[in-house]
């Protein structure tokens, strides 16, 4: 509520003890290699959505697994399948998989099945 | 929680504190704030253990505000502060002792950087000869307010007619000891107990018979910030800090904040009216708030001063339950009377935050 | 026949006294504790393989037996040099006279107190690596974690990389160890989550990187760059630590069930004291230095005065066998050739 003329700022923090990890857990069990992204960036690198967009896979999958999923909807919807990111993955990530199961996954959130 | 380990490190960051004789220098906003605090300390200091303390009308602000809100130049800071040295200096003291926090880390910076930089101690005793052909010597002792409470905190206590236990259970007070952040993070050598685990409240809340409680926000900053209090689109920045902190405590129950900075108690205290108006809630028993004290108040409660002399009247959170728990007596009808008796008027009550 | 004193009864001492022995020197190993060891000695199992550290110990002390003469509880007290022979007197008042002297007095872990915002002594689930390895050596595992979050973190890089206490180099094994134990730990605990804190994973060994990619894919450890901040408690006992998550770029805090400094390592008092009496150089990271850093890696300045383990800087144990075994060549190309310190 802005009484004074400022309000109560939002809480940056990641607060581990609040987050919902479900969407984590949905994809780690349909797509096990969900676990193994080493962060490295060269998914986002190669991505052709993030040549134009804020769209980063690798941060995709860190808030994920964060249980950060506010957003999720959102950026997903910016992936354009290409599968480029499959390509250069050093890791062996199926990363078109994870994207089809975000979207699964935020399909059982809206029918509250997750 | 061990309690011996946190004894080590104590052992470790002990500091030197001045016996008697010291030159007082007060804080710009502190009597505005809790107007009695610096009395009371006074009062302490001669009246009761008998020391050798001088109260200097000719002192102005170190700047510090102005230092931290990037309106003052280093070196107009130190020049002013070169004034105040050379008036102790001109008064006969050594012992240099501000109430202020902010003043104290400035005074430990300054004195730091001229130990590394004799060349810029001088140019700022040009600087100062110059502008008001002064000359002062450096202090031989630098401690502040509270160090040297906390140096007397036992004999406080032996004087004292009360302690911070609730007189119906025995039980200690839960006390939430607030430290000001230019207290010792800047040079951890100079706090009693270093920066982590600072000692000089915690020593005086055992000496008083408290509780102290360590929770996972203890060492947040309340918010002040100077900037981002002293404009006004900031201050949900500088409210949102002290929230976390009362979040983070108010499992822990706290019966009181004790604080030793001119900030932290004025954050905390108003604070809790704001987010009570804000958002509905309040952190201490049945509506009402967690009431915060200067280790000066806290001191003048130990020693049975009459609680509106020591300035609680002033508090936006209301200190009477406190002072139920403890047995300290007060008239509720002299509350709003100043000191000459005449009725000063009483605030308006706020929506939510109960106060008596 | 050549003598030669070995001192430090760890991987290295062990290692390089057995080696001399087989060469057919005459050894005295002179180790400061009342038992052979070292740190390997308090370990539980080890990486990459999980093999019980026990087997390291058991199978060095073996080869040990009978040809190396062991003063245990013995330090050193001086060290003269005489006509190309070293007397070294003991605490025990005897003095021994050497051909050689090889330094094996290893490291220490660093004081974990020493990170005071991390709580260790303080807050009650703030533990060490070491700490760790013993309750797993007990079996009290479950004993020491409350259940109430199931979570536990490992905070890496304590006392290493790091300005703050003075240690700015890496400590290189506990990037792995902290990978090998919260498998250990997730094997032993499976329904606790565990998370690693690191600034640099740095799998430098072979089979290392295997060992993150198992942590992750088979035990579905978490791992969280950036370095932990600070440690705290709150209200039921549990550790509150703060973060950032470096790589979403944002502040994090978490409650524990148990947190694990994973300590470094720091010169050994024995080493720095040793280089003290000997007037040793030391490097910038405080070990001992070599007479050359790629040549003479076993050589001190000193002639007949070796240097084996982690007296010259961290080292795994198969690094320390091999490094044992360099300085018994060097020792025996001494004796063979009468060769002084090459410039």
């Amino acid at each position: 509520m802005n009484k004074f003329g400022y309000t109560i700022s939002r809480d940056n923090q990641i607060d581990y003890d609040k987050v919902d990890r479900s969407m984590a857990a949905f994809i780690e069990k349909n797509e096990p290699t969900f676990r193994i992204c080493i962060q490295c960036g060269s998914c986002a690198a190669s991505c052709s959505a993030a040549n134009f967009t804020r769209f980063s896979f690798r941060k995709l999958c860190l808030l994920i697994r964060r249980g950060l999923t506010d957003d999720v909807q959102k950026e997903v919807s910016k992936c354009m399948l290409c599968g480029k990111c499959r390509l250069v993955c050093p890791r062996g990530v199926n990363t078109r998989n994870i994207i089809l199961n975000v979207h699964q996954a935020l399909h059982k959130t809206t029918v509250y099945e997750l | 929680m061990k309690l011996e380990g946190k004894k080590r490190i104590w052992s470790e960051y002990q500091k030197e504190i001045a016996d008697d004789h010291y030159y007082y220098a007060r804080s710009c906003i502190r009597q505005n704030f809790f107007p009695a605090s610096e009395t009371i300390f006074l009062r302490i200091m001669q009246q009761e253990l008998g020391k050798d303390i001088k109260d200097d009308a000719r002192h102005t602000t170190c700047t510090g505000i102005a230092y931290h809100s990037d309106l003052v130049p280093f070196d107009t800071t130190m020049t002013v502060v070169a004034r105040l040295f050379s008036l102790m200096t001109e008064a006969g003291y050594e012992n240099y002792a501000p109430s202020c926090i902010t003043s104290f880390g400035l005074y430990s910076e300054i004195l730091e950087t001229w130990e590394h930089h004799p060349e810029i101690e001088a140019r700022v005793r040009e600087h100062l000869w110059k502008s008001t052909r002064r000359e002062f010597k450096k202090p031989k002792n630098l401690a502040h307010a509270s160090d040297i409470v906390y140096k007397f905190r036992h004999r406080i206590a032996e004087k004292g007619k009360y302690r911070l236990v609730n007189h119906k259970t025995g039980e200690p007070l839960k006390v939430v000891e607030h430290i000001g952040c230019h207290y010792s993070r800047m040079f951890p050598h100079k706090g009693v107990g270093g920066a982590e685990y600072p000692y000089v409240l915690v020593g005086m809340i055992e000496a008083w018979g408290g509780e102290v409680v360590d929770y996972p926000e203890r060492r947040h900053c309340c918010g002040f910030g100077f900037r981002q209090y002293l404009v006004k689109s900031n201050r949900g920045y500088s409210i949102s800090s002290s929230r976390k902190k009362f979040e983070s405590m108010e499992p822990f129950k706290p019966d009181m904040i004790i604080t030793n900075c001119p900030g932290c108690p004025y954050f905390l205290d108003r604070w809790q009216y704001a987010i009570s108006e804000m958002e509905g809630k309040t952190y201490g028993e049945n509506g009402n708030g967690i009431p915060v004290l200067t280790y000066e108040e806290t001191a003048g409660l130990v020693m049975g001063y009459d609680p509106w002399d020591l300035g609680f009247q002033m508090h936006q959170v209301s200190v009477e339950p406190l002072l139920d728990k403890i047995g300290v007596p007060y008239d509720p009808y002299a509350k709003y009377l100043g000191v000459n008796g005449k009725f000063i008027g009483t605030p308006e009550h706020p929506e939510v935050l109960k106060v008596y | 026949m050549k003598n030669v004193i070995v001192i430090g009864g760890g991987v290295a001492g062990m290692e390089s006294s057995a080696q001399l022995a087989d060469m057919g020197y005459q050894v005295t190993l002179v180790e400061k504790e009342s038992k052979l060891g070292g740190h390997v000695d308090q370990w539980d199992f080890l990486f990459p393989n999980h093999r019980p550290a026990r087997e390291i110990i058991d199978s060095l002390k073996q080869r040990l037996n009978y040809k190396v003469e062991v003063k245990l509880g013995t330090e050193v007290e001086s060290m003269q040099r005489n006509n190309g022979q070293y007397a070294v007197k003991l605490n025990s008042t005897e003095v021994l006279h050497a051909d050689a002297l090889l330094l094996a007095s290893g490291f220490d872990l660093f004081p974990a107190q020493k990170k005071e915002e991390y709580g260790y002594g303080i807050y009650n689930h703030v533990i060490t690596a070491a700490d760790l390895e013993e309750i797993f050596r007990s079996g009290n595992l479950r004993k020491v974690v409350s259940g109430n979050t199931h979570r536990i973190g490992i905070v890496h890089c304590v006392g290493s990389r790091d300005e703050k206490v003075g240690n700015e180099y890496c400590s290189k094994v506990c990037c792995v160890t902290g990978v090998k134990q919260a498998i250990r730990l997730r094997e032993a605990l499976p329904e606790y989550e565990v998370f690693n804190f690191y600034m640099d994973l740095r799998m430098f060994g072979r089979y290392f990187e295997d060992l993150y990619r198992e942590a992750q894919e088979k035990w579905g450890v978490q791992f969280v760059r950036g370095r932990v901040s600070e440690a705290s408690e709150d209200v039921k006992g549990n550790v509150v630590v703060k973060v950032e998550d470096t790589l979403a770029g944002r502040p994090m805090k978490i409650s524990l069930d148990l947190l694990i400094l994973l300590t470094g390592f720091i010169p050994s008092k024995g080493t720095s004291r040793l280089g003290d009496l000997l007037q040793l150089e030391f490097g910038s990271d405080r070990f001992l230095k070599p007479a050359d850093e790629h040549l003479l890696r076993n050589h001190s300045k000193l002639e007949g005065v070796f240097l084996a383990g982690a007296c010259t800087g961290p080292r795994s144990i198969a690094e320390t066998i091999t490094d044992a075994r360099a300085a018994v060549l060097e020792i025996a190309a001494f004796f063979r050739d009468k060769v002084t310190v090459h410039e």
